[in-house]
C-alpha cells in the first residue's frame, strides 16, 4: 500500500513520457558489418577466445539453421526479415580490457544504467539483488559475485562459464533447447553473444534474487543472449530478467534462448519483466522478440515462469516446462499487454511425462489500441503421466473496440487418469466501471490502469515484491493513450 | 449549493428531462419521487456528467461554478457524489486501494495533503464499522462478490470517506431489507449537516421514514409536477402517482 501510494507522483511523471527508456548512449563500439555466414560465427567465437568444442557446437547450429525456415504459424504479421542485413556482434569498445570493478566502467555506461533506473552503485547496496548487466552483447559487470561464491553459487556471463566451467556448459548447453529445436533457437545457438550462467549446488538455497538487465543499444544489432540455469538436487533459486531497448525507427531482432534444468527436488523461479521498445503509435519500429524458453523438471522439482510482457512490436514466446520426473510441478503466470499496433503470440507448453505431475497456467492478455494479443498453449499428457493434472485459466481483457484477443489452446491427452481443466473468459473494461472510478474522482488513465492492475492481480502476486510494484507501474505507462 | 435552471436533457436522442428547475441550498435534503420512467435516475446521471447523457439547454451551477463545463472527475472532486442503484464490481482492485485513490484525488483537489496509509487505514476501518461492514471487506475487490445489501453499504462507506458536499442517492433503497435500509439511513443521517445537501431519489415513501426530507418533488414526464414537504410523500404513498399525472394533463 505505501509503495503504491508513494509511487503515484513518479507514475504520473512517467505517463507524460513517450518511451522512458528511449535514449541512445554515444558509446563507441566494435560492431561487425551486417551479414551472416560461417565466418561470422568464427569471428564471434574468436572474439570470445572460445575453445574448439564451442566453435564446433556453434557451427553445427549454423549449418542446421541454414536448412530451416522461419515459422509462420503464429498469429502475427510482419515484413520478411532480411537476416543478411543484421549485424550479429556489437561490443562496447571500452570493454576490450575488462573492468575489474565499477570504477573502471565507462562513466557513460553507468549513466545509461542510471537513466534506466538500475544504478549499480545503489544496486550493490540494495539487499538481495545481484545484477549481471548485459549491454548489447558483453556482460559488463557482475555484482555480488563474492557473496554468491561463498554459497557456492556460480553467477557469471555465459562466455566466462565456457572458459571456467566447460564441463557444466558442455553437459547442459542445448540439453533442454537443442540447436535444431526451431529456427530462432538455431540462429541463437550459432551466434549467441552472451548471457547469464547460473549454477546452484546441491541443497543450496541461493541467498539472493538473481537479476539481469538486458538492453539492445546499437543500431541494427540483433541481440542473441543465451541463459543457462542449473539447479542441483534440492537447491532453490529465483531469477529475474528485465529488458528495455532504445527507440529506433528500424525493427530490431531479439532472439534469446533460456534453458532451465531443475534436478530432483530443486526449485527454479524465473520472472521476466519485458519492456522492449514496442514501436511508435503508428506501428513504426520496435523489437521483434522471438524467444525460446524452456525448463526441464526432474523428480519432485518445480519450475515456475512468471512473465509481464508489455514491450516489443512482435512477440513470439512460449516459456515451457517438461515435467519429466514424477511429482514435478510446472507453473506459468503471464500478463501480456499490447497497445497501438503491437502483436503478441505468447503462452506456454506443459509436457507431462512423469507420474502425478502437476501444472498450472494463469494467462492474462490485455489488448488496447489496434493491437492483437494471442494466447497459445499446449498441455500434453504422455502415456506415462499417471494421475497428472493441469489447470489452465486464460482471461482476456479488451480496451476499446479496435483490438483483438485470441486463444489457441491445444490439449493432447494420452493418459486416461490425467485431469485437464481449462477456463477462459473475455471481458471489456466496461463503461460502468470507468464511470464508477471517475465519479469517485479518478481520472480516466488512472481508472484504466487500476482496472487492468486488478485484472492482473493473480499474476503480480507471483512476482518478487519489488518487481510487482514495478510491473504495475509499467502497465500504467504502457496503457498511455489507450483511453479518451 | 446547486441551482438547476430550465434543464433539457436527452439520452440516446430521446429527450427525458424538460425544463427542469430545482434549487437546493446547503444543508437541505430533497427527495425526488416519481413513477418508473419519469427521469429520476437520468437527473443523477446528468448531474454527474455520465457519457451518453446530453444536456440540450439550460444551466446548472454547483458551488458557484458552471457545472456543465466540468468533466466527470472534476465534478466528483468538487464534492458531488452519486450512490449507485447498481454498483459495479471491479475484480482484483481492493476496496482499500480504490478508496485511498478516491480520497487522495478529492484531498488533492482541496489543497490538502494525502493521508498516510496508516491514517487512512484507521479511518477506513472505523467507517466500515459505522455501516456494519466487516473491515475484511476493505481487502476484497471493489463490490466483488458482495450481496446487494453489502454493495449499498459499501456505497455509503465511500460517501462517508469522501465527505461530499452534495450526495445523490439513486434508489439506494431498492432491493434492501429493512435492516439494511436502517443501516443506510443512519449512515446518511449521521452525515447530515448545515454545509451538506442531499438528493434522495426513490420510488417508495418507505426510505423517507428514515431519511426525513425537507422537500419532496414529484417528477413525471421529465418535469417537476409538484413540490411539497414530507407530507407529500405520504400522500403519494396513499394515492399513488396516477392522480398527479391526470392533474398535470
Amino acid at each position: 500500500m505505501s509503495e503504491q501510494v508513494s509511487g503515484n507522483a513518479q507514475v504520473e511523471d512517467l505517463m507524460r513520457k513517450d518511451y522512458a527508456a528511449g535514449f541512445h548512449s554515444a558509446i563507441e563500439s566494435d560492431t561487425l558489418p551486417p551479414g551472416l555466414d560461417e565466418d561470422t560465427v568464427r569471428f564471434i567465437s574468436a572474439q570470445k577466445e572460445e575453445p574448439e568444442w564451442m566453435l564446433a557446437w556453434r557451427l553445427k547450429a549454423y549449418r542446421a539453421w541454414r536448412e530451416m525456415a522461419e515459422p509462420t504459424w503464429a498469429h502475427v504479421h510482419y515484413p520478411e526479415i532480411d537476416f543478411s542485413s543484421i549485424s550479429y556482434y556489437s561490443s562496447p569498445k571500452s570493454m576490450k580490457d575488462r573492468p575489474k570493478s565499477l570504477d573502471e566502467v565507462d562513466p557513460e555506461l553507468i549513466a545509461t544504467y542510471e537513466k534506466l533506473g538500475i544504478p549499480l552503485h545503489e544496486q550493490e547496496a540494495l539487499a538481495g539483488v545481484a545484477v549481471d548487466a548485459v549491454f548489447d552483447s558483453v556482460s559488463v559487470v557482475t555484482t555480488f559475485r563474492e557473496k554468491l561464491y561463498e554459497a557456492g553459487v556460480i553467477f557469471c556471463p555465459i562466455s566466462e562459464a565456457v572458459h571456467k566451467h566447460p564441463e557444466l556448459v558442455k553437459k547442459y548447453l542445448g540439453s533442454v533447447v537443442p540447436q535444431k529445436d526451431n529456427f530462432y533457437a538455431a540462429l541463437n545457438s550459432a551466434v549467441f553473444s552472451d548471457g547469464s550462467f547460473v549454477y546452484i549446488p546441491k541443497g543450496v538455497r541461493c541467498p539472493m534474487e538473481l537479476s539481469t538487465y538486458f538492453r539492445i543499444n546499437e543500431l541494427n544489432t540483433g541481440q542473441f543472449e543465451r541463459t543457462l540455469i542449473i539447479a542441483e538436487e534440492g537447491s532453490h533459486v529465483s531469477y529475474l530478467e528485465g529488458c528495455t531497448a532504445p527507440m529506433r525507427d528500424e525493427n530490431q531482432l531479439h532472439a534469446a534462448v533460456v534453458e532451465l534444468v531443475a534436478l530432483d527436488d530443486a526449485t527454479i523461479k524465473y520472472s521476466t519483466v519485458q519492456n522492449w521498445y514496442p514501436g511508435d503509435k503508428n506501428g513504426k519500429g520496435g523489437i521483434y522478440n522471438f524467444v525460446t524458453k524452456r525448463g526441464i523438471a526432474h523428480k519432485n522439482a518445480r519450475i515456475s515462469w512468471t512473465q509481464v510482457e508489455t514491450g516489443s512490436a512482435v512477440t513470439w514466446k512460449y516459456p515451457s516446462c517438461i515435467l519429466k520426473g514424477d511429482n514435478s510441478v510446472g507453473e506459468f503466470y503471464s500478463v501480456a499487454l499490447t497497445n497501438n499496433f503491437q502483436q503478441a503470440d505468447t503462452g506456454t507448453k506443459m509436457i507431462h511425462l512423469g507420474k502425478n505431475t502437476r501444472s498450472t497456467i494463469i494467462a492474462k492478455g490485455i489488448s488496447a489500441g489496434r493491437s492483437n494479443s494471442a494466447y497459445r498453449g499446449l498441455v500434453r499428457m504422455n502415456p506415462g503421466a499417471e494421475g497428472a493434472r493441469n489447470f489452465t485459466q486464460c482471461d482476456s481483457l479488451l480496451i476499446g473496440d479496435q483490438c483483438g484477443a485470441h486463444t489457441f489452446p491445444y490439449i493432447e491427452n494420452r493418459n486416461a487418469s490425467a485431469v485437464i481443466e481449462h477456463e477462459a473468459t473475455t471481458s471489456k473494461v466496461s463503461d460502468d466501471q470507468m464511470f464508477l472510478c471517475q465519479q469517485r474522482g479518478l481520472d480516466a488513465e488512472k481508472a484504466v490502469s487500476m482496472i487492468v492492475n486488478g485484472f492482473c492481480r493473480e499474476v503480480f502476486k507471483e512476482l518478487p515484491m519489488e518487481f510487482a510494484v514495478e510491473a504495475g507501474k509499467l502497465l500504467e505507462v504502457s496503457l498511455e493513450g489507450s483511453v479518451g | 449549493m446547486l441551482q438547476i435552471n430550465k434543464l433539457n436533457a436527452q439520452v440516446e436522442d430521446k429527450q427525458i428531462l424538460h425544463d427542469l428547475s430545482l434549487n437546493i441550498k446547503a444543508g437541505e435534503v430533497h427527495a425526488i419521487m416519481g413513477p418508473n420512467g419519469s427521469g429520476k435516475s437520468t437527473l443523477g446521471n446528468v448531474l454527474t456528467g455520465r457519457d451518453g447523457y446530453d444536456v440540450l439547454s439550460g444551466d446548472i451551477t454547483f458551488n458557484g461554478k458552471n457545472l456543465l463545463e466540468m468533466g466527470i472527475e472534476e465534478r466528483a472532486r468538487e464534492g458531488m457524489f452519486l450512490a449507485f442503484q447498481y454498483p459495479v464490481e471491479i475484480p482484483g482492485v481492493s476496496n482499500m486501494e480504490f478508496l485511498k485513490a478516491a480520497v487522495d484525488a478529492r484531498r488533492k483537489h482541496q489543497g490538502l495533503e494525502e493521508l498516510s496509509s496508516f491514517d487512512f487505514m484507521k479511518l477506513a476501518r472505523d467507517t466500515s464499522k459505522q455501516v456494519s461492514l466487516d473491515p475484511s471487506f476493505l481487502k476484497r475487490g471493489v463490490n466483488e462478490g458482495f450481496s446487494g445489501g453489502e454493495k449499498k453499504r459499501n456505497e455509503i462507506m465511500q460517501m462517508m470517506l469522501l465527505e461530499p458536499s452534495l450526495c445523490i442517492l439513486d434508489e439506494t433503497d431498492s432491493g434492501l431489507d429493512i435492516d439494511a435500509l436502517q443501516v443506510v439511513a443512519s449512515g446518511v443521517n449521521a452525515m447530515r449537516s448545515s454545509d451538506r445537501s442531499f438528493i434522495v431519489v426513490t420510488h417508495y415513501q418507505r426510505l423517507l421514514d428514515f431519511i426525513v426530507p425537507d422537500y419532496v418533488h414529484v417528477l413525471a414526464g421529465g418535469k417537476i409536477v409538484k413540490s411539497g414537504d414530507k407530507e407529500l410523500a405520504k400522500e403519494l404513498e396513499a394515492k399513488g402517482y396516477g392522480w398527479l399525472e391526470s392533474e398535470v394533463a
